[in-house]
C-alpha cells in the first residue's frame, strides 16, 4: 500500500467517524430541544426533520404576514368538504346553540365552552393568506379568539407539549406544538371578511394556523386535547395527515 | 510515459500532469448526487404542479382568480376546472416529502461543491472566462464552432469552452439559488420569518410562477447538457465524470501533446 493511499485510508475513516459522532450529537440535542416531528421516522424522516427543525429555530416568534383590507381576496375560495355528518346536521338546525369546543388533557381546569360563551372570549382580528399544498390560495380577514386565551383559562401544564384538535368530521383531527398553540396569530376562528364563519370556510369554529398550509386550519373544531406526547393519538404519527401520507408539519 | 496504465499500483512512477484528474472527486460526487437529486425534484415537482396547473401573479390565486395562463393538462383535484373530464390520482403527499428530502440534499450537496470549490480555485480555474474568451471574437468563434456541430478538439475534453464556462456559472449562481429562493418563499413559516424575501419577488404567487419558469430553464439545460455529452463522446465524457479521466488514449494524446509543447 502506497504512502498516499494510508493517508487517504486514515483521513477518510476520520472523516466518517466525525460525521457519525457529529450526526449522533445532533440527533440527541434535536431531540432534548423538540426538534424531532412526530413523522420524523422512516423513507422521508431525515428530510421532514431537517425542516421542521430548522423552521422551528427560525421562525418561533415570527409573525404570519399581515395584509391591507384591499387586498382581501374577492370572493374568497371555499375548499370542498366531505358530506357532513348527522351529527353536525343536527347541530346546524338549531343553529349551532349546542355547539361546544371541549379542551381537556393536561389542564387543571378541562372545560367545555358553548359556542356564544367562545364568542365572548376576548377576540383578534387578521387578515391572513391561506395557502393550500396545492398551490391555491386566498387572503382574508379572520376573526377568533388567540388559542393561547383558551389555553390559559383551562391552565396548561408545563409540561404540556403539544395540542391536539378534532373535527366533528370523524377521523379528520390535527396536532400543532407549543409554539404554534401558543403563538399570537393560532386563532380559534369565528368570523371572516366581519361576518360569521359559513360552514363552507370551516364554521361555526375553525383552527386558523396562519404559519402552516391551509390542512392544518381543521374546520369545525369541538375538542382539544393538550398532551406532552403524539404516541396514543391514532397511530403515533402526530395527526390524520401523516396516516394519509402527507407531513405532520405543513410550515412549507 | 507510454507504460502508464491506467489502475497503475506504482503511484509514483505517474507524473503530476497525469495525476490530475479531469474532474476532481467532490466535482464527481456532488455532480452525480445533484443529478439525483435533480431527478427527483422534477418527478415530484411535476405531481405537486398537477394537482394546480394555473399560475398565477401576485399574493393570491385561486379557480375564481383569474390566471396568469394555464397548463393545458389535466389536474389531479377536481375542484381545478381543465376541460377534461377526469381527474388524476393525488400523488402530493409522497411528492411532497420526497421535493423537500432532495432539497435538503441537494442543498446540502450544493454547499459542500461551493465550499470545496472556492477551497481548490474550482471556479476560478474551470469555470471563470478567460479575459480574451469573453471578447466578441472569442465568443462568436465558438458559437459558430457549435452552430458548423464541429467536433470538440481534444483541448477541449480537458477544459470548457466559455460558453460552457458561462452556462455552468449561470445555472450554479443563478438558477439554483433562484430556484431555492423561490421556494422557500412558497413557504408560509418561511414568509413570516423573512417577508422581505417574499416581497421582493412581488408576492407568494409570483415566487410560484417565478419557481415554474426557472425550473423549465433547469430542465433545459439538461437537455442541452444530455445532448452536448451525447454529440461529443457520450463515453467518454461518461468515463471522465465517473472516474476521473477519459479513455486511456485520449491522455495518452494528451500526453503527446504536451510533449511537442
Amino acid at each position: 500500500m502506497s504512502r498516499l493511499s494510508r493517508r487517504k485510508l486514515i483521513t477518510t475513516g476520520l472523516a466518517a467517524a466525525g460525521g457519525a459522532s457529529g450526526l449522533a450529537a445532533a440527533a440527541t440535542l434535536a431531540q432534548r430541544y423538540g426538534l424531532i416531528p412526530p413523522d420524523g421516522g422512516g423513507l422521508y424522516g431525515p428530510g421532514e426533520t431537517l425542516t421542521y427543525a430548522a423552521q422551528r429555530l427560525l421562525t418561533r416568534h415570527s409573525l404570519a404576514r399581515e395584509f391591507n383590507p384591499n387586498q382581501v381576496s374577492k370572493p374568497p375560495f371555499a375548499n370542498e368538504v366531505a358530506p357532513l355528518g348527522d351529527a353536525f346536521k343536527r347541530l346546524q338546525e338549531g343553529a349551532f346553540t349546542d355547539w361546544r369546543l371541549t379542551v381537556d388533557g393536561m389542564a387543571t381546569r378541562p372545560a367545555s365552552f358553548k359556542l356564544a360563551e367562545v364568542k365572548s372570549f376576548p377576540w383578534r382580528s387578521q387578515i391572513t393568506h391561506l395557502a393550500c399544498e396545492e398551490g391555491w390560495s386566498y387572503i382574508a380577514e379572520w376573526r377568533g379568539v388567540p388559542l393561547s386565551h383558551i389555553l390559559n383559562l383551562v391552565g396548561t401544564l408545563p409540561q404540556a407539549r403539544y395540542v391536539v384538535y378534532r373535527s366533528i368530521q370523524p377521523d379528520w383531527w390535527e396536532s400543532i406544538d407549543m409554539a404554534d398553540a401558543l403563538h399570537p396569530q393560532t386563532l380559534v376562528a369565528h368570523s371572516i371578511n366581519g361576518g360569521e364563519l359559513p360552514v363552507a370556510f370551516g364554521g361555526p369554529l375553525r383552527l386558523r394556523v396562519p404559519r402552516q398550509l391551509g390542512y392544518k386550519s381543521v374546520k369545525y373544531i369541538t375538542r382539544l386535547t393538550i398532551t406532552d406526547s403524539l404516541k396514543q393519538f391514532g397511530k403515533g404519527l402526530g395527526s390524520a395527515s401523516p396516516e394519509g401520507g402527507y407531513a405532520w408539519y405543513a410550515g412549507i | 510515459m507510454a507504460d502508464f496504465v491506467w489502475g497503475s499500483t506504482s503511484a509514483s512512477a505517474v507524473p503530476a500532469t497525469a495525476v490530475r484528474p479531469r474532474h476532481g472527486a467532490v466535482v464527481r460526487a456532488t455532480h452525480w448526487i445533484t443529478t439525483l437529486c435533480f431527478l427527483a425534484l422534477l418527478l415530484s415537482g411535476v405531481e405537486i404542479l398537477i394537482s394546480h396547473p394555473r399560475f398565477y401573479w401576485g399574493e393570491a390565486g385561486n379557480v375564481l382568480t383569474p390566471p396568469l395562463f394555464k397548463l393545458p393538462i389535466p389536474a389531479s383535484r377536481a375542484t381545478v376546472p381543465t376541460g377534461y373530464g377526469y381527474v388524476l390520482p393525488d400523488q402530493n403527499g409522497w411528492s411532497r416529502y420526497l421535493h423537500f428530502q432532495s432539497g435538503w440534499v441537494s442543498v446540502l450537496t450544493g454547499l459542500v461543491y461551493v465550499v470545496f470549490g472556492l477551497y481548490q480555485g474550482h471556479f476560478r480555474r474551470s469555470l471563470l472566462p478567460g479575459r480574451a474568451d469573453l471578447s466578441w471574437r472569442g465568443l462568436s468563434t465558438v458559437i459558430a464552432q457549435h452552430l458548423r456541430l464541429r467536433p470538440a478538439s481534444y483541448e477541449e475534453a480537458w477544459s470548457y469552452n466559455v460558453l460552457q464556462r458561462l452556462t455552468y456559472l449561470l445555472v450554479i449562481f443563478v438558477l439554483f439559488p433562484l430556484v431555492i429562493w423561490t421556494g422557500l418563499a412558497m413557504s408560509p413559516a418561511i414568509a413570516s420569518a423573512f417577508p422581505a424575501a417574499v416581497a421582493v419577488l412581488g408576492g407568494q404567487q409570483s415566487a410560484r410562477t417565478i419557481h415554474f419558469f426557472v425550473s423549465v430553464l433547469l430542465v433545459l439545460f439538461l437537455l442541452v447538457h444530455v445532448g452536448m455529452v451525447c454529440l461529443t463522446g457520450f463515453r467518454n465524457r461518461m468515463r471522465a465524470m465517473i472516474t476521473g479521466r477519459p479513455a486511456p488514449h485520449m491522455e495518452q494524446d494528451m500526453e503527446q501533446d504536451m510533449e511537442q509543447v
